[in-house]
């Protein structure tokens, strides 16, 4: 494909800067409006009544004393809503068997977590509510509970009795004869790993706040984002309306990281609510029930072999992933295995690959994604074993990578088709050795590393170097339009929709470029439905290449509207128009302005263009971490002295976004490392639903995380050049401090399988080593 | 997350509130900071019918440093602790424990007298009060009592304070010149509540031997502890490494570590262990011990 | 149940409130007075979010009865808020891209007013010690420090020779 780099006269003056955020000016005074913060006149406050078992057939709901309560207004459950009770479709990952374990939007029958939606209690306030809620009895005969996937793969207890197993699918993909390769090989050494169950906690909790309007039989859901579109769509075929009949409409979000956005019982439950009572209905989740209700993630458990020349040269790596996907699929929530199979080949030269991947369904609650989906997982268990091997054939790990690592040369390089609902692919554009010589250099590398495995001030000194390669940036489309206003401004609707990563600067930034006017000329409105035609929204790293893609196509395009249109005005040919320094111009030396254009539009329709961009083609962006880590064995506590992450993004159209971005995803990375772990019982209790237990980093907590952006290597792909960012500074972040404490620890041999890192794992990890190592000595 | 329905009262004398307690008989809390007691009303783990709040009482927070040792009354707030002009070298073992109290915006508002009566097994102000034999003064209808701070704690979360007592204030006995102290704990991040803890101190006589220690660990029983073997092992002797890893040694001796999600049972005995020995060698002046594993 | 009444300033405006006992004094400010820059994050005392100023100090709005700011002078970040300028705080935070969502930001900004206020020498440490109350999951913290200690200047602070 080819594509101009740029269109519009004027050279590019903002693409490239780290120009300050629109958004900022609202945020910084408490002028932001939330979800929470939007409350129609009349609205009631729902609160969910969720199931306290984890599996058990649900035999009756008595809500009689609720609805009796001051203020009560109402109570919903499954007989409300039925007979036939909707289910969530995937989004994502149409894997053949996942269909089948797909959630209901209220537990009827059967309930399957612990969390599970079992009714909507709706009164004048939110404490009423609650106080409502306490009311309800519930009577749940309980079933045996299914609390890993071990006993999900037993099959003894059936948690979908029609499908007769637990095992939700099974599948195998490779490139080559990974099994003939690992029979013939010189070396291999097989490990198991363990990815552990958290999720990313956006500060804002979910929400949602449903209007009905009887007269027209239309409905408003306000605080939608994430792909609202596609939302629309479901929940026009659940509430048996015209897809045209519901606006969604995108606030400000705080916070999604893939989390927020997808559909979830709530987002049929509360416009069902305003429906059924034909009043407006919020409901805002509280940080219990996100622990409980919103997606969980992570939790992969992987038998990987690697097999390796004596000299190092990786021939083979064959790996099985196990996927506890919860209770049901949620929309997205096959991803989680499907790419950290994938994502097992990293960016290294694999000739032959093999992943079986099984996910099964336990009585937890359900998975989806969390930033960096699989990578997370599988670059943890494949830079933890390249590590162990490289000590095995007493190689230099990082040697080891840079013997390993694809090279330019290389490019593009197919990585097959590993994952099943997925065309083959290839990693597209890069360098990656001159990422990791950068790294290294950055880090200090070569005086760094005489410290490793030394033991200083009683702590253990650690580093370690991994590489990753990310994918970024999904199709199939997005969607603009761009409208000019009386004033002269120009409103771009976007079909991307904002969370918190500063879309309204950046795509003024590129809108602003493109057509030759100044930054503020633009303002940018996003997400809701009532936008664009169609919308595909923010996930997988999409927004600034889609969205920002389809800015420039939409900025093409209304440049030759305003030609024409101010051609029009001024008697012209369209062709003897020159838009120049926000004019139209013509050779007798008349200009007029844009505000002069919008006020002559004959008749009152504002001038506007669309703008599109298609693209089946991802972008793999692609980078290195470094760490150095001090343990002190006694406690098992880890300082993370140091953190470095590098990542070729390809374009940083707003380096300040892309550097915060990175390095917030290392921070949160860090916390997946140590603290944030959704801690299950043997009976599939959830025992630390609140932020007093499920520990999220603090300022304290690593104040020396670095990040560095480049730009080596646009992406082939979009016009913009650019690469998914905002989730390679974490990507890494286990594979790295994983290898980093191992190589601290090395005098002992310990080795980090499973996270997270807390002081008791490591600490047990040391005793059992010293204990081998006495009983080798004795 | 809001909390159930509860009447609220605002008594200006101690005589009112402890009326109002004795009328509820149970059903009533009393609220000073509300820092602990909110969490769990919003997370309706508490639902009290009546809260009374004692914020208006006059004279409860006071901090008095007299030649008898040091007294905090009730709603003495950990930022009034924090930046007392003399409290630090008053009581240097207070002020040390007090810097891990929770966040800055819950110092602000957190009271001496509701982290004593609530209990927690890993909070710092009921670990001091055990460590220096500190008296609790506590007001009922019944009229005051005192109460040993070793008698006070029962469990995780209880207390022997009736439903009709209002802590008053928390005696800690005189700080000699001269005392060696130091305070140690292990959270997992900056104002979390402590895995394990140690507040240990003692004298010397002139011989240059331990007199009198006093060692007490919080966050591995359900209660704050002294750790009598440990105490036993360093009393009489001159205070070195050898001295301090034969008293860590039996740090556990006689205790029923608990365990929780956040560590078990072997790991808090282990850092319980290693938290003694590091607060003893820092109360000694001693370089950290070297050992690594 | 019978409503508690107390008498406070937000703002500098004072306000008579009659309320359910029950009632925080983030939801007291959020529903009532409108005043939606105040943000809930977990209603447990951990997050921050909440956090505003009460007599001059940086509490937790979620774990305060309104019935308990009686008698007090409370502060929100509408109240730290110039009409038409950014002040030198929130100038300093966009500048170092010190925020992303912004969920978190009111909760931070007065915390970091206080202290400031207060130590206007604080260095980085002592920022990182005093914001340890407040989460933010966007950033990673970094910025917020840099933007807090870039700050210092509007609140006395002046620069040593090092």
């Amino acid at each position: 494909m080819s594509v101009p780099a740029r269109t519009g006269a004027t050279p590019n003056t903002l693409v490239g800067q780290a120009v300050e955020r629109t958004e900022d000016l609202r945020f910084l005074t408490g002028r932001g409006t939330f979800a929470d913060d939007y409350e129609p006149a009349g609205v009631l406050h729902a609160v969910i009544l969720r199931s306290s078992v984890p599996h058990g057939h649900l035999r009756s709901i008595d809500a009689r004393p609720a609805l009796t309560m001051p203020g009560v207004k109402g109570v919903i459950t499954a007989e409300d809503i039925g007979p036939a009770i909707p289910t969530i479709p995937l989004r994502l990952a149409p894997i053949a068997g996942l269909e089948k374990y797909l959630q209901p939007v209220i537990a009827h029958g059967k309930v399957r977590y612990a969390g599970e939606p079992l009714a909507v209690v709706v009164a004048d306030s939110r404490a009423i509510a609650e106080d409502a809620l306490e009311a309800i009895s519930v009577e749940i005969e309980a079933l045996d509970p299914v609390a890993d996937w071990r006993a999900s793969e037993a099959d003894r207890c059936l948690l979908f009795e029609e499908n007769a197993t637990n095992v939700a699918t099974r599948y195998s993909a490779q490139i080559g004869d990974a099994d003939a390769a690992i029979a013939a090989a010189d070396y291999v050494r097989r490990e198991t790993f363990r990815a552990h169950r958290h999720t990313a906690n956006p500060m804002e909790t979910r929400g949602a706040i449903a209007e009905w309007n009887v007269a027209d039989g239309r409905l408003i859901v306000t605080a939608a984002t994430k792909v609202t579109f596609f939302n629309r769509r479901l929940l026009a075929k659940m509430m048996g309306l015209e897809e045209s009949a519901i606006d969604l409409i995108e606030i400000d979000v705080g916070g999604g990281f893939g989390v927020r956005g997808e559909f979830y019982p709530e987002d049929f439950l509360i416009p069902f609510a305003a429906r059924h009572l034909q009043r407006p209905v919020k409901w805002i989740e509280d940080r219990r029930e996100h622990l409980l209700a919103a997606n969980h993630s992570r939790e992969i458990d992987c038998d990987l072999e690697i097999a390796c020349k004596s000299d190092g040269t990786i021939v083979a790596v064959r790996g099985k992933i196990y996927g506890d996907m919860g209770a049901y699929v949620r929309t997205n929530g096959g991803v989680v295995p499907a790419k950290a199979a994938q994502f097992l080949h990293g960016p290294y030269r694999v000739p032959n690959i093999k992943v079986d991947v099984a996910a099964f369904m336990t009585s937890k609650t359900p998975v989806g994604t969390y930033r960096a989906p699989g990578r997370f997982e599988a670059n943890f268990f494949r830079e933890r074993l390249m590590d162990m091997a490289a000590r095995d054939l007493n190689i230099d790990p990082v040697a080891f990578r840079r013997k390993n690592l694809i090279t330019e040369a290389e490019l593009p390089y197919s990585i097959g088709q590993l994952v099943p609902y997925e065309t083959p692919t290839a990693y597209d554009s890069g360098d990656y050795h001159a990422c990791l010589d950068r790294l290294l250099e950055e880090f200090d590398w070569d005086k760094k590393a005489a410290l490793q495995g030394k033991a200083v001030d009683g702590r253990y000194q650690g580093l370690a170097a991994t590489c990753f390669v990310e994918s970024g940036g999904a199709g199939p489309r997005e969607n603009c339009k761009f409208i000019l206003e009386r004033d002269g401004g120009i409103t771009i609707n976007v079909g991307s929709s904002a969370l918190g990563q500063g879309l309204e600067t950046v795509f003024a930034q590129i809108a602003a470029d493109a057509m030759g006017l100044p930054f503020d000329a633009f303002t940018i409105r996003h997400g809701s439905t009532t936008l664009v035609h169609e919308g595909f929204g923010t996930y997988h790293s999409r927004a600034l290449v889609m969205g920002g893609s389809a800015i420039l196509d939409g900025a093409k395009n209304m440049v030759a509207a305003i030609r024409a249109a101010g051609a029009a005005q001024l008697g012209c040919a369209p062709d003897d128009a020159v838009w120049h320094d926000g004019h139209i111009a013509v050779n007798s030396g008349r200009r007029l302005g844009l505000g002069e254009i919008a006020g002559g539009a004959p008749d009152g329709t504002p001038l506007s263009a669309d703008g599109t961009f298609a693209n089946t083609k991802r972008t793999y962006s692609y980078g290195a971490h470094a760490a150095h880590v001090a343990v002190d064995a006694r406690t098992g506590h880890v300082q993370v002295i140091d953190y470095l992450a590098i990542e070729d993004v390809g374009r940083a159209v707003n380096p300040g976004i892309v550097h915060g971005q990175a390095i917030g995803a290392a921070v949160q990375g860090l916390g997946g490392v140590f603290f944030d772990h959704l801690i299950y019982d043997a009976d599939a209790q959830l025992l630390n639903a609140s932020l007093v237990d499920y520990l999220l980093p603090l300022a304290t907590d690593f104040p020396s995380v670095r990040g560095v952006t480049l730009e080596l290597r646009p992406s082939p792909s979009n016009p913009l050049g650019a690469k998914g960012a905002g989730e390679g500074g974490i990507v890494a972040v286990a594979a790295t401090i994983g290898n980093a404490v191992a190589a601290a620890l090395v005098s002992l041999g310990v080795e980090p399988k499973e996270l997270p890192l807390t002081p008791p794992r490591i600490w047990r990890l040391v005793q059992e080593a010293k204990a081998r190592l006495s009983a080798s000595k004795s | 997350m809001k909390p159930a329905s509860f009447e609220y009262t605002r008594p200006d004398s101690l005589d009112d509130a402890i009326a109002l307690l004795a009328e509820h008989d149970g059903d009533a809390k009393v609220i000073a900071g509300g820092q602990s007691l909110m969490p769990m009303m919003n997370f309706r783990l508490a639902s009290p019918r009546m809260l009374v709040d004692i914020g208006r009482i006059a004279d409860l927070n006071r901090i008095v440093i007299a030649s008898d040792g040091v007294r905090l009354g009730a709603l003495v707030r950990w930022r009034d602790i924090e930046r007392h002009p003399t409290l630090r070298t008053s009581h240097p073992l207070l002020a040390a424990a007090i810097d891990h109290v929770a966040h800055y915006q819950i110092r602000n508002r957190g009271t001496v007298g509701g982290s004593i009566a609530h209990a927690d097994p890993a909070a710092e102000m009921p670990g001091v009060a055990v460590a220096c034999d500190a008296e609790i003064i506590v007001a009922g209808s019944a009229g005051q009592r005192t109460i040993a701070a070793a008698d006070f704690f029962t469990g995780a979360l209880t207390t022997i304070l009736q439903p009709d007592e209002i802590i008053i204030e928390v005696r800690l006995p005189a700080w000699p010149a001269g005392r060696r102290a130091a305070f140690e704990e292990f959270s997992r991040r900056k104002g979390d509540f402590a895995l394990a803890g140690v507040a240990a101190f003692y004298d010397l006589d002139r011989e240059g031997r331990v007199v009198d220690p006093h060692l007490a660990a919080i966050g591995v029983a359900s209660f704050p502890v002294r750790l009598k073997a440990a105490e036993a092992a360093l009393a009489g002797r001159p205070i070195d490494a050898i001295a301090i890893q034969t008293a860590a040694v039996v740090a556990d001796e006689g205790l029923d570590i608990s365990e929780d999600i956040h560590a078990p049972a072997d790991y808090r005995r282990a850092l319980l262990k290693v938290l003694l020995e590091r607060a003893l060698h820092r109360a000694a002046g001693l370089p950290a011990s070297g050992q690594t594993t | 149940m019978k409503n508690a009444d107390a008498q406070f300033t937000v703002n500098g405006q004072s306000v008579k409130v009659s309320v359910e006992p029950r009632t925080s004094l983030a939801d007291y400010l959020r529903h009532e007075l409108k005043l939606t820059g105040t943000h809930l994050g977990c209603e447990h005392g951990v997050c921050g979010a909440c956090t505003v100023i009460v007599d001059g100090a940086a509490v937790r709005s979620c774990l305060m009865l309104a019935a308990q700011a009686d008698g007090c002078e409370v502060v929100t970040i509408e109240g730290l808020s110039n009409r038409d300028d950014l002040t030198p705080l929130q100038a300093s935070f966009r500048k170092h891209h010190a925020l992303q969502c912004g969920f978190c930001t009111p909760g931070i900004l007065t915390t970091a007013h206080v202290l400031l206020s207060e130590e206007p020498d604080a260095d980085a440490d002592r920022i990182r010690d005093v914001l340890s109350g407040n989460i933010c999951r966007c950033t990673g913290y970094v910025s917020i420090i840099e933007a807090v200690l870039d700050a210092r200047s509007a609140y006395g602070h002046r620069e040593t020779e090092t």
